[in-house]
């Protein structure tokens, strides 16, 4: 659920990151906050526990720049991944404006991120949100890795709804950016469709 | 859906929170959606990282929230922590907004309970009738008349 603040002028979005334990949500958003410029981002919160391990969940402000006046406004979230953690997941999801589902690439990671797409779609329908209709993007990350799925056995697997899909390096920056643009330009024509633009 | 709000209802939500600063002798004062965007502040923000602090509050929020579901109770609507020199009472008002009161030895907790009891009513009444509105405004937003240019725009850096 977007906020639109007409005395700030100001538009805060919302998007969660998702995907199995150690896929990389973390990463991506560690990549983001160091290559953003210090005027354009607020302060990254991990709720981590001593293994770095997301916990609760990390949180960065965006700032995007100005579109008819309003400043445009990001709020990006991971889930924490691990199984056992899928009460933090709910409640994370909340108000969720736009998805960005990181793949693991690795073919003995095959079954986990099934099971967390699967996941997803289960605590998005609890609240009565459907993966194909809200903007959603997809990442396989990891493609620096020798034991990769190649992105024809990914697609097939995890994408049968053919939302854009890219490919990742996220520990170092390849395919982070894509990713965050794509997910954001959705949310942003979701809303001009919302309101009957 | 979204949430719209209008000049006229924030600047009632801040004449709420200005006076509940004076009147409990709080630090800070804010108001924050439940997913977390922060909607008004008042006090001694100019070295507060408002906008993380906002997304904590609605973060243990939820966490209370969850907590009060697997105990089959309604919501913990209350929090008070309790530091050295600052401490931290969060209310939630009308399962909609938090109201969130940081202060220090100038006030006491019995004091903060009980003008946050007051301004709690106010917050209700401000967002109730904010709700009532907000069907009438789906086709108002500033988006509507955006292109996909603008859109494009944003992203060529
Ligand atoms: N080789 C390689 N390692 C990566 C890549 N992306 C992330 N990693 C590493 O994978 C590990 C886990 O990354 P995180 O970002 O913490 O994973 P996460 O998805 O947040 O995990 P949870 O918090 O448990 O859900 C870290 O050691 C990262 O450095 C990548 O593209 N290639
Ligand atoms: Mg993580």
């Amino acid at each position: 659920m977007s906020f639109i603040n007409y005395l700030s002028r100001e538009i805060n979005c919302k998007i969660v990151y998702y995907g199995p334990g150690l896929c990389g949500k973390t990463t991506n958003l560690q990549w983001i906050y160091q290559r953003t410029a210090p005027e354009a981002k607020g302060k990254m919160i991990s709720l981590a526990t001593e293994q770095d391990r997301t916990l609760f969940f990390d949180f960065l402000p965006l700032s995007l720049g100005e579109i008819r006046g309003f400043k445009t406004r990001f709020h990006l979230y991971t889930v924490p991944g691990q199984v056992f953690y899928d009460a933090s997941r709910k409640l994370i999801l909340k108000g969720v404006d736009g998805v960005v589902f990181v793949a693991d690439s690795q073919v003995e990671r095959m079954e986990a991120n099934m099971e967390s797409l699967e996941n997803l779609q289960l605590n998005l329908s609890e609240q009565g949100y459907q993966l194909e209709k809200i903007p959603y993007v997809i990442q396989y990350n990891k493609r620096d890795l020798p034991n990769i799925a190649s992105v024809a056995e990914l697609r097939e697997l995890l994408n049968p709804l053919k939302a854009t899909e890219y490919e990742a390096i996220a520990s170092r920056g390849n395919g982070v950016f894509d990713t965050l643009k794509a997910v954001a330009k959705l949310v942003l024509t979701e809303l001009k469709k919302g309101s009957g633009g | 859906m979204n949430m719209v709000m209008y000049e006229e209802e924030l600047n009632q939500v801040q004449v709420v929170v200005d006076k509940l600063v004076r009147d409990a002798n709080a630090r800070v004062v804010c108001i924050v959606d439940k997913n977390g965007q922060l909607i008004a502040a008042s006090g001694e923000t100019d070295n507060l990282d408002t906008t993380s602090l906002a997304s904590l509050i609605a973060g243990t929020i939820a966490a209370m929230g969850g907590m009060a579901k697997l105990l089959k109770e309604n919501e913990f609507p209350t929090q008070f922590h309790e530091g050295v020199k600052a401490n931290i009472h969060i209310q939630l008002v009308g399962n909609r907004v938090i109201l969130a009161v940081i202060f220090d030895s100038r006030a006491t907790l019995g004091l903060v309970r009980l003008r946050v009891k007051r301004a709690s009513d106010e917050l209700n009444n401000i967002f109730e009738a904010l709700t009532r509105r907000l069907p009438q405004r789906g086709g108002n937003t500033p988006f509507g008349e955006i292109t996909d240019e603008d859109i494009d725009n944003l992203f060529n850096d």
